[in-house]
């Protein structure tokens, strides 16, 4: 045989495994790859498109042309590919692993969703077409819609409002309209301690007057208490159920007869559905208002910050207020009432709402079926009692289980370590995690609130599970050298946000 | 004339005017204050009216008025370099001055050891 | 049930660690009565059969991009490069949350950073958050902003800002005591409308809104508004709902605006039936403390290498909560970055480039429009948009003309209902339009009338 022992070697001997102590001369670090800013790449007369030839002609600006340069650099098509891949690669994202940051619920987002939404037929209409040319569109809401509708039991929908904030601006709208056309003026929203801050945020938007109901032991809402401050000055209650201890409501019914007995409307924080769909509806519960987070509970992606989509469901006595836009059908088909009439509160944004959430959402619901939906918020509840039983022994769960979709944990397990909630959650960071939501709810000390939601197999959830317990015996071991300084393995170290808010530099300036 | 309140408030008066800051205790609970938000002089307040908003990075505190009265003057100073309240809280951190308007407000104002038992029973 | 990984064995597993023997007992807070429900919705389907069932709807509507097209007020058809949505689809980006966490999210807070820069430049101005919902969200933010800046309560709302944007801002603030002043639309006459602002501009005046170009498509200039706002110690705030115009109209900045608010679906995102879009919302240094939504700012990591956090945070909700300067929680996040993408590959010259040829198709059109009888253009000054008289009702003349395959613009009277303006078409013409649309129009519209 002829011997051929040409090429590059392929095992490892000899390799040097432990790093050397010098600076590259790109600046990068092997796959990480420093890259500055557009600014300190391109030029102003770099452009990565093809502009269109123009021929002059009497330019009709009333003399108002733009002279003075705008300074946004260019940068061709393929440096614009590597600069946002770049920047891509120093994210951590639900694609990478496990997110456990409870309260926002990160779970899988089906590529599906994105290919239905770039559909021409739903990506590339005008808001502003002719009704008769987006039948299909209309009819998509209207079918959202009515999902929505059966998955809460609530008679109505509003589809209009932007992301979950705002779906609560339009629930307590449609409340103080209500008692307004009832000539009933309440000055006062009453909001659970363990409530989300855009609930008194929101409250005090619609001229509100906030006050807080103490939690009990168990860590639901106190209803002796919520008794005590209920009266004719209330307007509404604003309740998250399951609520932001990740834990159920048990006298929900109670609360709500309680509420309406004081002539108040019962508005339900809808940010954690995704616990109970197909298990529960908010309509079975007394429940008058509530918003509905697509990006959370129907998978549309969080994008790093949104967009997100709120609609909002309504009980009867709520539904004649609700704001415009909103699609009827009748014997010609689905058709927009767009100005404002009836008792309806008012508009809340230009056009009718998050079209491309809507299909996503409805990709999702429609994969998942009645059943596949019920299947969900079962597997995210199973997940989390799942941590829940696997960490109680070697961290500090605030309540007795079993939880619902989020499991939360205090810092009392870290007491005299030298480890702080913080610092554990850095520490996840080098474990390859996502942190989980920390210093949230408010109502127990170092709060540590882990949410998996149904979209991590056994195996994922062991291996994290391995890891948090790791975590949990090196701060009770005394490591604290692993935890002060975390991440240490992360693109970037802890950052400086003192040194961010005494000297804002919100921007690129020249000569920097 | 040193006098302090509840909230963790510094009042020095002299010649009827209170300087008012937050003590040593506070700016320590704040963390690096990063923005001081100041009254208008010529404002007026009342006792327990919010007058300044403290910032740190993770929280805003209201100062309250801890007397009333007019503000006569606030402590520029503070704009260009919060990190004053953290490094000098109890002088050169300082934030408004007011006129004493009631000296009897003065009264229901702790002392200096009254305070630090106070804190002390804080902790 | 692809999107979920747990078998009936892991399940089985899991229940028993957990201790208990059904899921249903997890559930067990919740009054047994009404759970599990009976949920009359169909069963799931596999990936082929929701892709099939959601073609068919889409196929039931007219895509801009297989007509001709002029369709504008306040959302716009332009070409949007391939690489945008390449881009903004890698996971990274399209499944992080909100970069709470530094460390592991300066992708997205490097390109929030170099958003804030670009809105900035663009308009003019010193700085610029990182987005809001919409154009007209953000507008009303803008008014709460200036009512917290000024300390003063009446809002003048020109008569060519978009009527949906004028209906948001009323809605928004009608459980505050502020006072809406909202003038009347006078598409034939812009300068009169101006003025019509102008001599609304009080003491008692926190801000005037001025749309540029305005909901007719006329080009505007804001000066003498600025001095007159800032004369009775009031704001000037003006919305851009078509972002593409700041390639080749002089700045807001420019114009002595202090808050410019605007639509920015235009660079980077399709029109997508209404949303979502993205929110802009720029001011200058000394109002950036009232500024609502989420800012991100330049630092150093523990090492001193550049990064970047999410500051200023104690004006919003989480911190603040009922004293928060608003309670918007979330920021258009994968739209800003279409937007960022967007702006990168065209640079300064590239959208002068595009802007340019906007304005062109604009002024072809108005030449093919002037050219049909009975029609009135109105505007002497416009970007890529313009306004007709009709001889007869606008809503009937669009639903003829869609009737025949074109989708020739927006009757003014959808947007201004019972202000008299049933004969008013508002048409816009983009870089997508061609000669052969504007042709087909022209000889379309000389037969509907």
């Amino acid at each position: 045989m002829s011997m051929n022992t040409q090429g590059r070697p392929t095992g490892v001997e000899g390799v040097e495994t432990q790093p050397g102590q010098f600076e590259s001369f790109s600046g990068h670090v092997g796959l990480r790859l420093a890259e500055p800013l557009i600014f300190e790449l391109g030029s102003t007369d770099t452009t990565g498109v093809d502009v269109p030839e123009v021929e002059d002609f009497d330019m009709c600006l009333g003399g108002l042309e733009r002279k003075s340069e705008i300074g946004c650099p260019g940068l061709s098509e393929p440096d614009t590919v590597r600069h946002y891949t770049r920047l891509s690669r120093r994210n951590y994202g639900i694609d990478m692993g496990v997110f456990p940051l409870g309260s926002c619920t990160m779970k899988h987002n089906p590529r599906l969703n994105e290919k239905m939404a770039r559909l021409p037929g739903f990506g590339d209409i005008h808001p502003l077409q002719p009704q008769s040319t987006v039948q299909g569109a209309l009819g998509l809401i209207d079918e959202l819609a009515t999902w929505l509708m059966t998955l809460t039991g609530m008679p109505a929908v509003a589809m209009s409002p932007k992301a979950g904030a705002h779906g609560e601006l339009c629930g307590v709208m449609a409340i103080r309209a209500a008692l307004e056309a009832r000539g009933d003026a309440r000055e006062i929203v009453l909001c659970p301690e363990s409530a989300h801050g855009t609930n008194p945020a929101t409250a005090a938007f619609c001229g509100y007057k906030v006050k807080s109901i103490p939690a009990k032991e168990n860590g639901r809402v106190d209803i002796e208490a919520l008794k005590a401050a209920l009266d004719d000055t209330v307007a509404a209650v604003m309740i998250t159920n399951p609520n932001t201890c990740g834990l159920f409501e048990t006298e929900i019914r109670e609360i709500a007869d309680e509420i309406h007995k004081a002539g108040a409307f019962f508005y339900a924080d809808g940010a954690n559905f995704n616990a109970i769909v197909g298990k529960a509806r908010p309509g079975d519960l007394g429940v008058d208002a509530m918003h509905i987070n697509l990006h959370k509970t129907f998978s549309t992606p969080h994008g790093g910050g949104g967009p997100g989509s709120g609609p909002v469901v309504f009980s009867d006595a709520l539904k004649d207020f609700a704001p415009v836009p909103y699609v009827v059908k009748d014997a010609e088909g689905f058709h927009l009432v767009e100005n404002k009439e009836g008792k309806s509160f008012g508009r809340m944004v230009a056009f009718h709402g998050q079209m491309g959430m809507y299909v996503r959402a409805l990709s999702y619901m429609l994969s998942h079926g009645s059943d596949g939906l019920k299947q969900a918020s079962e597997d995210a509840v199973l997940n989390a009692n799942y941590v829940l039983a696997s960490l109680k022994d070697v961290m500090t769960p605030s309540f007795d289980g079993p939880c619902m979709h989020e499991a939360l944990f205090d810092d009392r397990f870290l007491k005299d370590t030298g480890v702080t909630t913080l610092d554990f959650a850095k520490a996840m960071i080098d474990e390859g995690y996502h942190p989980m939501t920390m210093y949230f709810p408010l109502v127990v000390h170092g709060a540590m609130l882990i949410e998996p939601t149904e979209s991590e197999s056994k195996a994922n959830m062991d291996q994290f599970i391995r890891s948090m317990r790791g975590l949990a015996a090196a701060a009770k071991a005394g490591e604290v050298a692993r935890f002060e300084g975390a991440p240490y393995h992360a693109p970037w170290k802890r950052l400086d946000e003192t040194q961010a808010a005494r000297k804002p530099v919100l921007r690129w300036e020249a000569g920097e | 004339m040193l006098k302090f309140t509840e909230d963790h408030e510094w009042l020095d008066i002299e010649d009827g005017i209170a300087t008012v800051g937050i003590t040593d205790y506070a700016q320590k609970a704040l963390g690096d204050v990063v923005f001081v938000e100041l009254p208008e002089v010529g404002a007026t307040y009342s006792k327990g009216d919010e007058a300044a908003v403290v910032e740190s990075v993770k929280a805003a505190s209201e100062v309250y008025a801890p007397i009333s009265g007019e503000i006569t003057a606030v402590n520029t100073a503070l704009e260009g370099e919060p990190a004053l309240v953290n490094s000098a809280a109890m002088d050169q951190g300082w934030f408004f001055k007011m006129k004493v308007e009631d000296e009897g407000e003065l009264d229901e104002l702790m002392d200096e050891t009254a305070y630090a038992d106070f804190v002390a029973g804080l902790e | 049930m692809r999107y979920l990984p747990l078998t009936g064995a892991d399940r089985e597993a899991m229940l028993a660690k957990i201790g208990v023997r059904h899921v249903d007992d997890l559930f067990k807070d919740v009054p047994s009565d009404v759970l599990n429900p009976t949920i009359d919705l169909p069963r799931h389907k596999s990936e082929l059969e929701v892709e099939r069932y959601l073609s068919r709807l889409a196929a039931k509507n007219t895509v801009a991009g297989t007509v001709p097209f002029f369709v504008g007020a306040g959302a716009y058809k332009h070409h949007v490069p391939a690489t945008v949505d390449h881009m903004i689809q890698r996971g990274e980006f399209l499944t992080a949350y909100t970069p709470y966490q530094p460390e592991i999210a300066q992708g997205t807070l490097q390109y929030i950073f170099e958003f804030q820069t670009q809105v900035a430049q663009l308009t003019g101005m010193d700085v610029a958050n990182a987005s809001m919902y919409d154009g007209s969200t953000a507008t009303a933010e803008a008014v709460l902003m200036a009512r917290r800046v000024t300390r003063k309560k009446k809002a003048v709302l020109a008569g060519s800002l978009h009527a949906h944007y004028k209906a948001v801002v009323e809605t928004t603030t009608q459980y505050t005591d502020d006072e809406i002043v909202c003038l009347t639309p006078m598409p034939a006459d812009p300068e009169a409308e101006l003025q019509a602002a102008i001599d609304a501009i009080d003491d008692a005046t926190s801000c005037v809104v001025v749309q540029n170009p305005g909901v007719f498509g006329h080009v505007l200039d804001l000066t003498k508004v600025a001095e007159a706002a800032h004369a009775k110690k009031a704001l000037l705030i003006v919305v851009v709902t078509e972002v593409m115009s700041l390639g080749l109209i002089k700045s807001p900045g420019e114009m002595g605006a202090d808050i410019v608010v605007g639509e920015g679906q235009s660079i980077g995102n399709g029109l997508n039936f209404g949303g979502p879009y993205l929110g802009l919302f720029a001011t200058n240094d000394k109002l950036v403390r009232q500024m609502p939504g989420r800012l991100c700012g330049e630092t150093v990591d523990a090492d001193g290498k550049r990064g970047f956090v999410l500051t200023l945070s104690t004006r919003e909700q989480h911190i603040r909560r009922e004293k928060a300067t608003s309670n918007i929680c979330t920021n258009s996040g994968l739209c800003a970055l279409a937007f960022t993408i967007h702006m990168t590959l065209l640079g300064e010259a590239g959208l002068r480039g595009v802007a340019k040829a906007n304005h062109k198709a604009a002024y072809d059109l108005k030449a093919a429009m002037a050219s049909v009888p009975g029609v009135e253009v109105l505007n002497q000054t416009f970007f890529n948009e313009i306004t007709l008289k009709l001889p007869v009702a606008a809503r009937a003349v669009v639903d003829t003309l869609a009737d025949r395959g074109i989708l020739a613009g927006v009757p003014a009277s959808r947007l201004y209902p019972g202000e008299g303006l049933d004969d008013i078409l508002i048409m816009a013409a983009t870089e997508t339009v061609t000669a052969d649309d504007i042709q087909a129009l022209a000889a379309a519209l000389k037969e509907a009338f």
